[in-house]
């Protein structure tokens, strides 16, 4: 699997993501410049963490303008997988290659601690390596997690099975009106969405921080693990 | 000279701008004649106490600042050691106290801001920021304000540039109701043959700005007030800088990926006197001479004049000399990060600095008087009384209702509300967050290699007796380091007082000091980086000022070979618990006494620094011998809040023997005796042979398991029970 990350002026996990990466891969995936307007061949994109252009205007506002991102809309017209985590998250909602959009946390503050995902499908690059119904720990890092969208889309996205990932509990239960275990206010508690083609998934949490024993676990691990048994080492 | 429209340079003005009449007759001595207007700003700032730590420094000299692993001590923008495999640790930790109380978010935000720029200067990637703060009596209804403000300053700019805040500590006292502290410290990693120092070299070469534009903001810094200058246009300014985070992330990746070219001679940022304090001092120490023309400054307002752009404080600008044939590297490297870059001068031969704007000279100062002719006091001092020994106190609560209360109230509550603010995992190197280990610890990228960090400063032992303090602080940032297994290396100062014209301020001041050079001494742990903030004050109800707690906020950094070795206090199953340590069960200024009697006297425990050291490397050895699966130092609230902390952070119980006999049980609970550490061995027997066969002395605590922490008495507290009450004091504050 070639990966590459694309870097815009004030991400700043990416360097988190190509460690998770290069565990999984043996290789150290591509550093993409956001003002780049070619790709290399790649098997995946990823947009990382962090505050692209400080986050003024609104979180991935600007980034979603950058110049390589319309090379990565054509990656994903032509079928390409693409990760977005937090901000890429953001950024990909922004340039409405995923619907919906992140609004500041509810209780209007940073949040930075451990959250539990509940797996919502099994049968995607993403998330083949859990079953439907797992539950793995992950540090989340945000200001402005809060997923919505108009309750059509909100509609649109349980009928088709578009959400990836809710907040639960350790136990898997949701309870999107509970602050301890849907931090952020998400509507339907929702964490992660995928694209109607499943290839291409933005989450708010990091699963690239939990892949190492040393750092507390590697419950995110299996997220990458799988990209590499879907899309080839 | 062109002063036009400016007002006239006196005695007068001198003093409006901070100096002495003393030191406005050596000004007009160095120079032969009346300086300008943009001169005489450069001196105040130069000479002001911020800049030239004119009070303090005669007590700095007589601290510890090397080792066989120091590689820069004082003198650079922050401390540089050893840690191995080429790799050198580069921290320091500073304070933005007076901003942080006008406009908390603001003054926190440019505090951690400032000091990230003093370690990436010298071509190191920040891996960890830390904090001290310190704030007023929780009932004070303007201390909710501040906390909200300083919690998310601190967490605005370090989540934003990227860098992991890891730990940290906070206080409540009354002392500072007017004055909160906060001190902020950032560790970064460099190759040991990549730092970079700022002294100038080169005469031609030229001098480079790079980072944000050039405004107003910050022009009186510490040395005056605003208002008798120009009212009309300077009253409406805040008086506070404004950080820029983005700016910041930008200016890291900039300045590092130009550092591993080999263009730059010389680079330090520009922080407090801005402009000024950067060329002086770079010129300075090279032993060269500076010309700047301030016509190529980038400035973000119109008719700036010399003096202003000189004074200024706009945050995220760094000053540089470079190979003039690299100008162009360097220049590509800013535009691609989006950032101004302009040549603004080049380097001389003749020693001075020399300022031009608009076709006038503007400043033309010899350099060497500036910098070897700053005031130097040796301010009176005055013995603080020797506390009287605390007499025989009751206890009216018993044991558990104690340990209930302690664990609740504000300097022992849990502080998850504040670091669930603040990214603590960005990098994906960190081993151990906040409220898992008693010192933070942080991994470098590619290697094996640990770093163990903390903040530490017990401020009411400090003002009972502030030698005793000093060095209490030392030991127990030695000690946090030495909990995780890792060697402690260095530490970085930030000395926080009052006003130093109080001879008992400054005698405060000496005998901390004394006290920390002491247990620098005792324990190999050097001072490599520092910080003094004086002056800080605050206004009782009857209009009088008094000086805040002595507080000599120390960081310290430690090192471990093998990260994997490093353990936290999470308590483990099935365990033998051990009281390593001799205890008197000391409850002068324990927080006992504060907590559950409300008194705020007695002397503070003895520390022993034979015993600290002696009891430190043998609970050392054996963690790293893989005998010690947890272990917490004993510090506020004593062994028995430490082992709740145990268990509320391993969510294993525990259940207690007796404490020795022949003392009353809260004073053994209780009493904040110094040197020892709560262990959690699977052998106790073997563990107290080793340590008897050393001459430590230890003994049986109990042993771990359960849900819950079960008294000698019987009575079992759930950790349910005790998370509740240790939880509930930040958000009862803050979220109501």
């Amino acid at each position: 699997m070639k990966a590459g990350i694309v870097v815009f002026p004030g991400t700043n996990r990416e360097r988190d993501m190509a460690i998770a990466l290069k565990r999984v891969t043996g290789q150290a995936p591509a550093m993409l410049w956001h003002r780049d307007t070619t790709l290399p061949k790649l098997d995946l994109i990823v947009l990382p963490g962090g505050f692209s252009h400080g986050d003024y205007l609104r979180c991935g506002a600007m980034a979603a303008h950058a110049p390589l991102m319309a090379e990565v809309r054509a990656f994903a017209a032509a079928g390409g997988h693409i990760l977005g985590v937090c901000n890429g998250f953001q950024i990909l909602t922004e340039a409405q290659i995923l619907p919906g959009a992140l609004l500041r946390n509810a209780n209007l503050r940073f949040l930075s601690q451990d959250c539990h995902l509940r797996v919502e499908r099994a049968d995607t690059a993403f998330t083949r390596l859990w079953a439907k119904g797992d539950v793995f720990r992950t540090p989340m890092a945000h200001g402005d997690g809060n997923y919505v969208a108009d309750p059509a889309t909100i509609e649109r996205l349980e009928g088709e099975g578009r959400v990836a990932f809710r907040y639960a509990r350790p136990d898997g239960t949701v309870a999107a009106d509970d602050q301890a275990h849907n931090p952020n206010g998400s509507l339907n508690a929702i964490a992660g969405v995928f694209s109607e083609n499943l290839r291409i998934c933005g989450m708010m949490p990091h699963p690239e921080d939990l892949v190492d024993p040393l750092m507390g676990g590697e419950d995110g691990k299996p997220l990458f693990a799988g990209l590499v048994e879907a899309l080839g080492r | 000279m062109s002063n036009a429209g400016q007002k006239t340079v006196d005695e007068a003005l001198a003093r409006e701008f901070g100096l002495t009449a003393d030191e406005y007759g050596n000004v007009l001595s160095i120079m032969g004649r009346t300086p300008s207007l943009t001169e005489l700003g450069i001196f105040s700032v130069m000479w002001s106490e911020h800049c030239s730590y004119k009070s303090s420094r005669v007590w700095l000299k007589t601290l510890p600042t090397t080792a066989p692993w120091v590689i820069h001590g004082p003198g650079e923008n922050a401390g540089v050691v050893d840690i191995g495999q080429g790799l050198a640790a580069i921290f320091k930790m500073e304070s933005h106290n007076h901003p942080s109380f006008i406009e908390p978010y603001q003054g926190a935000a440019t505090g951690v801001g400032g000091i990230l720029r003093d370690v990436f200067t010298m071509g190191a990637r920040p891996v960890a920021n830390l904090n001290a703060l310190r704030f007023g009596d929780p009932a004070n209804p303007q201390t909710r304000r501040i906390v909200d403000g300083v919690v998310r300053g601190v967490g605005g700019y370090g989540n934003c540039v990227g860098v992991p805040t890891v730990g940290g500590e906070v206080n409540f006292h009354p002392s500072y109701d007017g004055n909160p502290l906060v001190n902020a410290m950032t560790v970064g990693v460099a190759r040991q043959d990549r730092i970079f120092l700022s002294a100038a070299a080169g005469l031609g070469n030229p001098v480079i700005y790079v980072g944000s534009s050039t405004g107003r903001d910050g022009i009186h810094g510490a040395t005056m007030s605003s208002s008798e200058f120009d009212e009309d246009a300077l009253a409406k300014r805040p008086t506070v800088q404004v950080g820029d985070p983005f700016v910041e992330k930008l200016l890291i990746e900039a300045c590092l990926e130009l550092m591993a070219t080999d263009a730059i001679v010389a680079i330090q940022d520009m922080g407090a006197a801005g402009l000024t304090s950067s060329s002086v001092e770079m010129a300075g120490k090279g032993g060269v001479g500076i010309d700047l023309d301030l016509d190529a400054v980038p400035q973000r307002e119109r008719g700036m004049s010399a003096y202003e752009m000189m004074l200024s404080e706009s945050q995220e600008r760094m000053l540089m000399v470079l190979r003039p044939d690299r100008t162009d590297v360097a220049r590509t490297i800013f535009e691609k990060w989006e950032l101004e870059f302009a040549v603004i001068g080049h380097l001389t031969d003749t020693g001075r600095i020399v300022v031009r704007h608009k076709g006038a000279v503007e400043a033309d100062i010899p350099l060497a008087p500036l910098a070897d002719q700053a005031p130097l006091y040796h301010r009176p001092t005055a013995p603080s009384p020797a506390p009287a020994p605390l007499g025989p106190v009751t206890d009216p609560v018993g044991t558990e209702r104690a340990l209930m209360h302690l664990i609740g109230s504000p300097d022992i509550a849990s502080r998850a509300w504040v670091y669930n603010q603040y990214d603590s995992t960005v990098g994906g190197q960190t081993v151990r967050r906040p409220g898992s280990a008693d010192a933070a610890i942080v991994k470098i990228d590619d290697t094996s290699i640990g770093l163990a960090l903390t903040t530490d400063c017990t401020p009411r032992y400090c003002r009972a007796d502030a030698r005793t303090g000093g060095a209490q602080a030392v030991a127990e940032a030695w000690r946090n380091i030495t909990a995780t297994g890792a060697r402690p290396l260095a530490v970085t100062d930030n000395l926080n007082f009052g006003n130093p014209e109080k001879p008992e301020v400054m005698g405060q001041f000496a005998a901390a000091i004394e006290g920390m050079g002491d247990a620098c001494r005792a324990l190999d742990f050097p001072v490599v980086s520092g910080n003094v903030s004086l002056y800080n004050e605050t206004r009782t109800p009857d209009g009088t000022t008094t000086a805040i707690l002595p507080t000599p906020a120390i960081g310290g950094l430690g090192v471990l070979e093998d990260v994997s070795q490093a353990i936290g206090y999470g308590m483990q199953d099935d365990c033998d618990l051990i009281l390593v340590g001799e205890t008197r069960g000391e409850l002068g200024q324990s927080l006992w006494l504060r907590e559950i009697h409300g008194r705020e006297d007695g002397a503070p425990p003895v520390v022993d620094l034979a015993a600290e050291r002696a009891n430190g490397d043998f609970v050392r050895a054996h963690i790293l011998g893989g005998d010690i699966v947890a272990c917490h130092d004993v510090s506020d609230g004593g062994v028995l809040v430490g082992l709740a902390e145990m268990v509320m952070a391993g969510g294993v119980g525990c259940t207690l023997v007796a404490p020795q006999s022949g003392m009353r049980p809260e004073a053994f609970w209780f009493g904040e005796d110094q040197a020892r550490y709560i262990v959690a061995v699977r052998k106790g027997e073997t563990f107290l042979s080793a340590a008897q066969a050393a001459g430590i002395a230890a003994r049986p605590l109990g042993e771990s398991g359960g849900d819950g922490l079960t008294l000698p008495q019987g009575g079992t507290i759930s950790i349910a029970r005790l998370r509740s009450a240790h939880e509930a004091f930040f958000p009862a504050l803050m979220d109501r």
